[in-house]
């Protein structure tokens, strides 16, 4: 497969590098990647919705979706055709150039994050040294498209919403990055691939239980801490209280419709599917195998990674489908009083455990 | 080639944006123009082969600081005519100023750094910036650096200190107090023989 690839590479290049230089060769196949990932994202940013109505609707004895195609399957495209059906609106009191502006940067650093993702051990876009420092800096940046849409509405609710999402997103974004800091003390790398390939070594794994070598079991308070900071840096209920629609209606995307109102859409949605690939790639192992055996290591590691990630996201879901949202100060309480002192006790209790016999990273 | 067009790409936008921060009328707008500054001076870090600096300029000043800036610029009820007041009176004075400024950066950067674009070594595939930097601050410049932390740390419990102020009538509620009750704190259960008419 592999070799094969290879092969048509090395035809494409020296077809298209005769014609334009290597220059252009690096551009289409640099965009034929891109579209190799950002187009099964939005299939599964599409299907993550319906996913997320049927598993609500049956936690909640209900069926969810069912009208439209095979058991609602058609669903996601009946409501993207909607969508870009509607009629795009500005308000018209709205700084028109940031108002469109805002739901592009609040989808374009949910994309462009992937890029140093780890699918496999050799399918990876870009193994660059400081990919977890990428994409910290770029998970950094999805506030911006709320605080820009919040303030070019010109509407009192989007304002409060955006900023609510300010507050709240730049408190959680320290304890997440506390959590990975311990993480990257741990494995000794800010690649990604290192990081997943570091979990699969110790003592477990030696004997085939590659599982209980993951960081989530000697990391656990901090793999607890990374998934709930994740839940409240991508919005998600019960940390909605930006979109909060019994206070300030929809937050910033109050005046929002039609598709500049999806890409907020998907934007939320793609970053929940980041969040949960990275709490994947750092504290369960990214793409292994959880037990040393014929029929798990038979299985393509991209399959694991896809399973590990579906889980994860489900989780999401189930936390939406069970508790009822924070009070605002109490969201406040728990980021500053209680996540980043738990993460910077347990960064120098992991530093203390790390320079005794007993470490596990060695 | 290429190289060279991304750093006169990356110059022009920087020198544009940061000129927009300036001149713009609209306090949301020259924050934004300065979000855009770090962003391409990032690139140009990126460009030298600095990536943790640029990706940390990225993280902290786009990511955190400027969030917090706009945060505070969108909350001011800026009023736009006092605050353009003075301009042509101060213009001079900060023009001076300005000038005297990048005469003298051109002095300092101008004959050392002249054409550091093209000297900049290619690092082997395995070599990590971040990891080089970091060796460096916690061995050579280990005092240094944590004098600048502890300044840094004093600078914040000043700045608490300077604003906190403890209102007597706030009504702030303990939450472990909240989360302790019991339903016996609560709820009394009283039973009543039924009564007949």
């Amino acid at each position: 497969m592999n070799a094969w690839l290879d092969t048509l590479l090395t035809l494409f290049q020296a077809q298209l590098g005769a014609v334009w230089g290597p220059f252009a060769f690096e551009l289409v196949t640099s965009l034929a990647f891109i579209v190799c990932i950002v187009g099964p994202l939005m299939g599964c940013v599409a299907y993550l919705t319906l996913w997320e109505r049927k598993l609500i609707g049956w936690m909640q004895i209900r069926r969810g979706p069912n009208r439209v195609g095979p058991f609602g399957l058609l669903q996601p495209m009946a409501d993207g055709i909607k969508l870009m059906m509607k009629e795009i609106i500005s308000p018209s009191q709205a700084s028109t150039g940031l108002f469109f502006l805002a739901p592009i940067i609040g989808l374009m650093p949910a994309l462009a994050a992937w890029a140093v993702v780890p699918f496999s051990p050799e399918v990876v876009l870009a193994d660059i040294n400081a990919g977890l420092l990428y994409l910290m800096a770029l998970t950094s940046l999805g506030v911006y498209g709320v605080i820009i849409a919040g303030w070019a509405s010109n509407s009192k609710y989007s304002f409060l919403g955006a900023m609510r999402s300010a507050a709240q997103m730049v408190s959680y974004e320290i304890a997440m990055g506390f959590a990975l800091v311990v993480v990257l003390m741990v494995s000794g790398s800010l690649n990604l691939s290192d990081i997943v390939e570091q979990q699969g070594r110790g003592y477990f794994a030696d004997k085939g239980l590659n599982i209980l070598s993951w960081n989530w079991l000697p990391l656990l308070p901090i793999t607890v801490v990374y998934f709930i900071a994740g839940v409240a840096e991508t919005n998600r209920s019960p940390f909605d209280v930006v979109e909060g629609e019994s206070e300030i209606v929809a937050g910033h995307m109050v005046e929002y419709s039609g598709m500049s109102f999806a890409l907020f859409f998907m934007a939320e949605y793609a970053n929940m599917l980041l969040i949960s690939t990275l709490t994947v790639l750092m504290f369960f192992g990214g793409w292994q195998a959880p037990i040393d055996s014929v029929v798990t290591n038979w299985i393509p590691s991209f399959i694991w990674l896809f399973a590990k990630v579906f889980v994860v996201v489900s989780l999401f879901l189930w936390i939406r489908a069970t508790f009822p949202r924070y009070r605002y100060d109490q969201i406040m309480r728990l980021g500053w009083k209680i996540f980043i002192p738990m993460t910077l006790v347990w960064l120098v209790v992991i530093g203390a455990w790390m320079q005794t016999p007993w470490s596990l990273w060695k | 080639m290429f190289e060279l067009a991304l750093f006169y790409f990356f110059a022009s936008v920087l020198v544009a944006a940061a000129l927009t921060v300036i001149v713009v009328r609209n306090p949301v707008y020259a924050a934004l123009s300065l979000v855009l500054a770090f962003f391409t001076a990032s690139g140009l870090w990126m460009l030298l082969r600095a990536e943790f600096l640029a990706i940390t300029l990225v993280l902290v000043y786009v990511g955190a600081v400027m969030v917090l800036f706009l945060f505070v610029v969108m909350m001011l009820d800026v009023n736009l005519e006092r605050l353009r007041e003075g301009f042509w009176s101060y213009l001079p004075a900060g023009g001076a100023v300005g000038v005297l400024m990048v005469a003298e950066m051109g002095l300092l950067l101008g004959g050392r750094y002249a054409g550091v674009l093209s000297k900049v070594a290619e690092p082997s595939a395995d070599y990590s910036n971040t990891k080089a930097l970091g060796r460096i601050l916690y061995t050579q410049y280990v005092y240094a650096f944590e004098i600048a932390a502890v300044i840094l740390l004093v600078a914040i419990v000043a700045a608490i200190a300077l604003t906190l102020r403890r209102r007597k009538d706030s009504k702030a509620q303990d939450p472990s107090a909240q989360v302790r009750v019991r339903r016996a704190d609560r709820v009394r259960i009283v039973q009543m023989p039924a009564e007949k008419e």
